[in-house]
């Protein structure tokens, strides 16, 4: 009978990982994201890693890129502003093909912004990973459960093709509280990682590495990660549907702007409108071809997000202007409310 | 016939990248030397940076990371805190240390990281043909300084070993030169005692190398290495600065 607790998000995450057989973590203190470090300095060194609180989030990315390097399941957390110091040390984990997780809790922004929750941050997670041609490939949690959760799949797909991923939460999510079920410690060896930099005895020396200056042999390696990517997408792409089966209008969402549409949809649906929500689990890679299939039946889209519109253009993308777009945004911290959500509905459907 | 002389194992057989009276490839030598005369070699990571040295993962014969501008001590850490039997370095340009990485250098040293640095001290950026770096000497002329280093609009020049020393972290800290026999010999004694002192577990070691760059301070090679002994030993003095004693 599996254990049943009730978590705080930013703590879920953590005891996520460290279920999932996390070996490192280095994070620096920034709101609202800090209860991931504290617990981390207890709970992973009580089970046998090794926690360090860096000097800032550039040191800790690149501490992450070392132990990447010498085979440990590493994990580092921050919220924008250290996300965006994190962005050259992830072109250099994409461009050296390491594992690792990255969890960003998005908080108002831009600049200093305030410590509110938003969805601001979606465009540094699916187009960063800093600079040049590569990706992360990032995972959107909705509820607490998902925060424990995707840190196992997160951490074995990194490893499986050697990229790093990121778990985008946001502040909500980070502090609120819900009942988690436990899967308990993995038992499993890790996979084994013969690239690894350990010390080259009985086997010729490795190198880990993202310089390759002639340009044919960049351009190459630059079509390996893409192939890469196309290959995650083919099995790795993840959503999330709730709704009526004949849609008159699909909303989409994702993390906790899907909550509030959820309850919106629920609403909707009794006072005998056809909506159903997609909601997006993986953003890179996205859930396009469902995506586009839901629009072109429903008709019509409402995209609600907490931000200005970002989540938004790869929903334009998906849909190819087949069907009308209607956006529902706030920002700043704000958080959109399932009474606006619905009235969006009807006005989607009434065609107002 | 006896050997009195050849490439150290711990050194590929690829050819160095390096100017004509450079001492990367002195330095090169040395360290691997001293990998091959502790018998590590295939324990050995290296860090190496963004710089003329950036190739160096070409050169050294064992496993091999390049770093991010400034953040080799981060991604040793990372290293050593993994496998702590590794025997770590870094190998160091000047600007890679103490321009973008002073953070990481400085609390990699504050936590006393059980690993080696080779830090490269030659006054100048060479990779990018000769900019002004943090140990660039005041009156000296560089792309980014033309009329020569100007203390009042550029500060004065960063020594680095007296300033690491003031932290608790660090075990070994020295000052060296290659620009002659005799301190090339000098020189090796210091990396050694540097690995040494990880292999110890004491703290952390630092050698910091004054070098030379004939390209970009106009220079003939011959004239280069005059211009350290002249103008860069009075500057940064050598010597042991930290764990001399032992």
């Amino acid at each position: 009978m599996p254990e049943k607790l009730l978590m705080k998000g930013n703590e879920a995450v953590a005891q996520g990982a460290i279920d999932a057989g996390c070996t490192h973590f280095f994070g620096y203190p920034i709101t609202p994201q800090n209860q991931i470090c504290e617990y981390m300095s207890v709970h992973l060194r009580a089970a046998g890693g090794v926690f360090l609180q860096a000097e800032s989030e550039i040191s800790a990315i690149n501490m992450t890129y070392g132990v990447a390097a010498a085979g440990g399941r590493v994990m580092t957390s921050s919220s924008g502003p250290g996300i965006a110091l994190k962005q050259e040390g992830l072109s250099y984990l994409i461009g050296a093909e390491l594992p690792c997780l990255v969890v960003n809790m998005v908080r108002g922004g831009p600049g200093l912004g305030n410590i509110a929750a938003a969805q601001s941050d979606y465009w540094l997670a699916t187009r960063g990973g800093g600079h040049g041609d590569g990706h992360i490939i990032v995972y959107a949690p909705a509820t607490v459960q998902e925060l424990y959760d995707l840190p196992h799949m997160a951490f074995d797909l990194a490893d499986k093709y050697r990229n790093p991923t990121m778990i985008l939460g946001d502040a909500i999510l980070g502090q609120m509280m819900e009942p988690v079920e436990m899967r308990g410690r993995r038992q499993e060896p890790l996979p084994e990682k013969p690239w690894t930099t350990t010390g080259a005895k009985g086997r010729p020396r490795n190198i880990v590495n993202s310089l390759r200056i002639e340009p044919p042999e960049l351009e190459q390696h630059c079509r390996k990660l893409e192939a890469k990517y196309q290959q995650i997408a083919a099995t790795g792409t993840l959503w999330d549907e709730y709704g009526a089966d004949d849609p008159e209008v699909l909303v989409t969402a994702y993390g906790t702007s899907a909550r509030v549409c959820r309850s919106a949809v629920s609403q909707a649906l009794e006072a005998g409108i056809r909506a159903r929500l997609l909601r997006p689990i993986s953003l890179f890679p996205f859930p396009s071809a469902r995506l586009r299939e839901l629009a072109e039946q429903a008709g019509k889209v409402l995209v609600v997000e907490m931000s200005l519109g970002q989540f938004l253009e790869d929903v334009r993308l998906a849909v190819e202007g087949r069907v009308p777009i209607r956006f529902h945004g706030r920002t700043g911290g704000m958080v959109p409310t399932p009474e606006d959500v619905l009235g969006e509905i009807r006005a989607a459907v009434e065609g107002t | 016939m006896e050997v009195v002389f050849q490439k150290p194992q711990a050194l590929t057989e690829a050819r160095l990248s390096y100017c004509p009276g450079c001492s990367h490839g002195l330095i090169h030598r040395l360290v691997a030397e001293v990998i091959d005369e502790l018998g590590v070699r295939e324990r050995t990571v290296g860090v190496c940076p963004v710089g003329c040295s950036v190739f160096a993962y070409e050169n050294f014969d064992c496993d091999m990371i390049q770093a991010s501008h400034g953040r080799a001590p981060a991604v040793a850490t990372g290293v050593k805190r993994t496998v702590p039997e590794a025997v770590v370095f870094t190998y160091q340009g000047d600007g890679d240390l103490i321009a973008i990485g002073t953070t990481e250098i400085v609390h990699a040293a504050a936590r006393g990281e059980l690993i080696t640095v080779i830090f490269v001290n030659n006054a100048v950026y060479g990779m990018t043909r000769g900019q002004i770096a943090p140990t660039t000497l005041p009156g000296q002329p560089t792309t980014t300084c033309p009329e020569g280093r100007n203390p009042r609009l550029e500060g004065n020049p960063i020594r680095v070993c007296e300033l690491l020393s003031s932290l608790q972290g660090p075990a070994y800290i020295a000052r060296v030169a290659v620009c002659a026999p005799k301190y090339v010999i000098r020189a090796k004694r210091s990396i050694k005692k540097a690995f040494q002192t990880q292999l110890e577990g004491k703290g952390l070691s630092l050698v910091e190398v004054l070098s030379s760059c004939p390209s970009f301070w106009g220079m003939t090679p011959v004239e280069a290495m005059h211009w350290v002994e002249e103008h860069m030993i009075p500057y940064y003095p050598l010597g042991e600065f930290v764990g001399g004693k032992d």
